[in-house]
């Protein structure tokens, strides 16, 4: 595939800006508009906007780690939040937090982790299925 | 903790399958396990339930009716142990004849989560959730369906997908006015406020919405047609999972909202299901005589069959749904082990055309006598486990003076043995059409086994059922008796 040189050369900046915006609307999801879903989306974008510069197999080897097995990760993280509860005495899926507040995070509890299950698994579908596409392309 | 383990336990299997997804051999192994796992829970749970009555689980701590919330009463757990014990069967089946294709593509956890939804929409107790557990089902039911990407599985795929998924815009729809109507999606609130409306006739028209969106999924008249186009498609293992429990949700669906919820005009809602359950008994297996092609024939059986369960359902008396129960049963045991058979038939000789079948008596008596067991007993002949499913739900129709169903379902009976004789003669009995070709034989004593075993025990099942009919019996009465009397359920699940 030809890509074009500025593409190319934005993209190098682009991508740690998009990792970065994913993790803030990650973290503001509790609240407010984003949380986990969206925010693995914005991160797949990222890394597909990096296949486009560069090749899907320079993506792939960018990405490290192969997508379904962050999908099966997120399920496993998200299954364990959920089982954590239980430890204590309480219903499955029940939300434990800290007592105190932490700087920058805020409140930090189980609830939290379900949604970093959430992250990683729309992050590895969406990838995933963008590179399957891509492959079918050929 | 326990009642959700029926859940929890095939996720996290699934899991654990994919986190090592090039290693599929590993995942017929954790397939097996997880079976045994899920048999061993679901008989804790129903042994729980026996003992201390309705069981439940308040996800999240959130209490009923705002919480989304797990509940066991005796139907559902009957139904998460039937679910296990196909799951094991199969697994072993699977073990045998998979092929590595669809193993490398995700099948054992595509069957793992299949198995998940399926115990979800046995367990839960609230209504948009049982419409998410059926999405789940769906999704992965249509994957395995298409696994391999023939043309014919294609077809039948697109068939499956596109009706279930309008049952599923159907079932939206009617959550959505029901929690218009009543402010609330938990089965036990919905059943203590829909009695209370302005206007109960909307309630009656939201049932009817729920009958067609549940008609479809299982496959009643005239809503079937999905069902014997995509049925003998896919691989055995995966249709007779298919075939024994997928419709037998959609009957669960019917049997608890028409028992729970839509109780407010029985004269005019049961008495649809009643000529809906006549029609399809009929239709089915009118459908079933024209097929010349093994799995088509047992396809159209399982609506057939389908109508006797709703006929249990629509005569709505104690013993009429007891007999329902047990029809299901005996039916998910019956059903996949026929079609474990067809299966095997096809590894001997790559068909499922009855033209082109026969001779297999001679060469195989054992096979021969383990497709007799179930199919006499799906026909109804004593003491297998069928005839007295049968002699339940007409009993039932007899003591309700219901005689046009009841003429109805001895005629099919008559049929349906009359199709299982055309099974046996085309396949076992005749002559060979195709001398020259010679028969696949199955040397591998692993695979052998593997494959033979699920069907023994299948068979035995359904031989123990016969034999041994009152403790089976006693069960489904007293699940019916739970069904019929929904302020146990309503008591546990929202307290006082």
């Amino acid at each position: 595939m030809k890509t074009s040189v500025i593409l190319s050369t934005a993209v190098k900046y682009l991508i740690p800006l998009l990792l970065i915006f994913s993790f803030f609307l990650f973290l503001r999801g509790h609240n407010e508009p984003g949380g986990g879903f969206v925010g693995g989306l914005v991160a797949a974008s990222a890394f597909a906007l990096f296949a486009i510069a560069n090749g899907f197999d320079e993506a792939k080897k960018f990405m490290k780690i192969e997508p379904i097995m962050l999908i099966a990760l997120g399920l496993l993280i998200a299954l364990l939040s959920g089982l954590v509860p239980m430890f204590f005495g309480l219903d499955f899926l029940t939300g434990i937090w800290f007592e105190k507040n932490f700087p920058i995070i805020g409140k930090l509890g189980t609830p939290l982790v379900f949604d970093i299950g959430v992250y990683l698994v729309v992050l590895g579908i969406s990838t995933k299925i963008i590179f399957s596409l891509a492959e079918e392309e050929k | 903790m326990l009642i959700a383990l029926p859940i929890i336990s095939p996720f996290f299997f699934g899991i654990l399958m994919m986190l090592f997804w090039k290693n599929f051999k590993a995942h017929s192994y954790l397939n097996l396990f997880s079976s045994v796992v899920s048999v061993i829970i679901s008989v804790l749970l129903i042994d729980r339930v026996i003992e201390q009555g309705i069981i439940t689980l308040q996800i999240g701590g959130w209490k009923a009716p705002f919480g989304i919330v797990i509940v066991a009463d005796l139907f559902s757990s009957i139904m998460v142990v039937i679910t296990a014990v196909i799951g094991f069967a199969t697994a072993l089946y699977s073990m045998a004849t998979m092929d590595h294709d669809r193993e490398k593509f995700g099948y054992y956890p595509l069957l793992q989560i299949l198995l998940m939804g399926i115990n979800g929409a046995f367990l839960t107790g609230d209504i948009f959730n049982l419409y998410v557990w059926f999405e789940v089902m769906l999704i992965s039911s249509f994957v395995l369906l298409a696994l391999g990407g023939k043309r014919e599985q294609l077809e039948g795929a697109i068939k499956y997908v596109t009706l279930n998924l309008l049952s599923s815009a159907l079932f939206l729809a009617g959550v959505g006015i029901l929690y218009g109507l009543a402010g609330t999606l938990n089965m036990a609130d919905l059943a203590v406020k829909l009695p209370n409306l302005e206007d109960p006739e909307m309630t009656t028209v939201v049932s009817i919405l729920f009958l067609i969106a549940f008609g479809i999924k299982s496959a009643v008249f005239p809503l079937f047609f999905w069902l014997p186009a995509s049925y003998h498609t896919p691989p055995a293992a995966v249709s007779a999972v298919f075939a024994g429990l997928l419709t037998k949700v959609g009957v669960y669906a019917l049997i608890r909202v028409f028992t729970l919820i839509f109780v407010n005009d029985i004269s005019f809602t049961h008495t649809i299901i009643l000529v809906i359950a006549a029609l399809t008994i009929l239709t089915g297996v009118l459908g079933a005589a024209a097929q010349m092609n093994f799995r088509r024939i047992l396809s159209f059986h399982i609506i057939s069959q389908i109508g006797y369960m709703i006929m249990g359902l629509g005569l709505f008396s104690s013993l009429a749904i007891a007999g329902g129960i047990l029809y299901i049963i005996h039916h998910i045991i019956v059903k996949t082990n026929l079609f474990l058979v067809s299966g095997f038939v096809n590894e001997l000789r790559s068909t499922y055309d009855l033209k082109k079948l026969g001779g297999l008596y001679k060469l195989y008596p054992l096979v021969g006598l383990l497709f007799l067991i179930p199919a006499l007993s799906l026909s109804g002949i004593p003491p297998l486990s069928g005839f007295w499913a049968k002699y339940s739900v007409i009993k039932a129709g007899i003591e309700l003076d219901e005689f046009y169903i009841v003429a109805v379902a001895l005629f099919v009976g008559l049929l349906t043995l009359f199709s299982m004789t055309k099974i046996w003669h085309e396949v076992f009995w005749k002559k060979n059409p195709e001398e020259e070709k010679t028969f696949n034989t199955i040397n591998n004593t692993k695979q052998k086994v593997l494959s033979f075993l699920p069907i023994i025990l299948l068979a035995l099942i359904t031989i123990i059922i016969g034999l041994n009919v009152e403790p089976f019996f006693n069960i489904a009465q007293k699940a019916a008796d739970q069904l019929l009397n929904p302020e146990i359920y309503i008591k546990a699940v929202l307290g006082n």
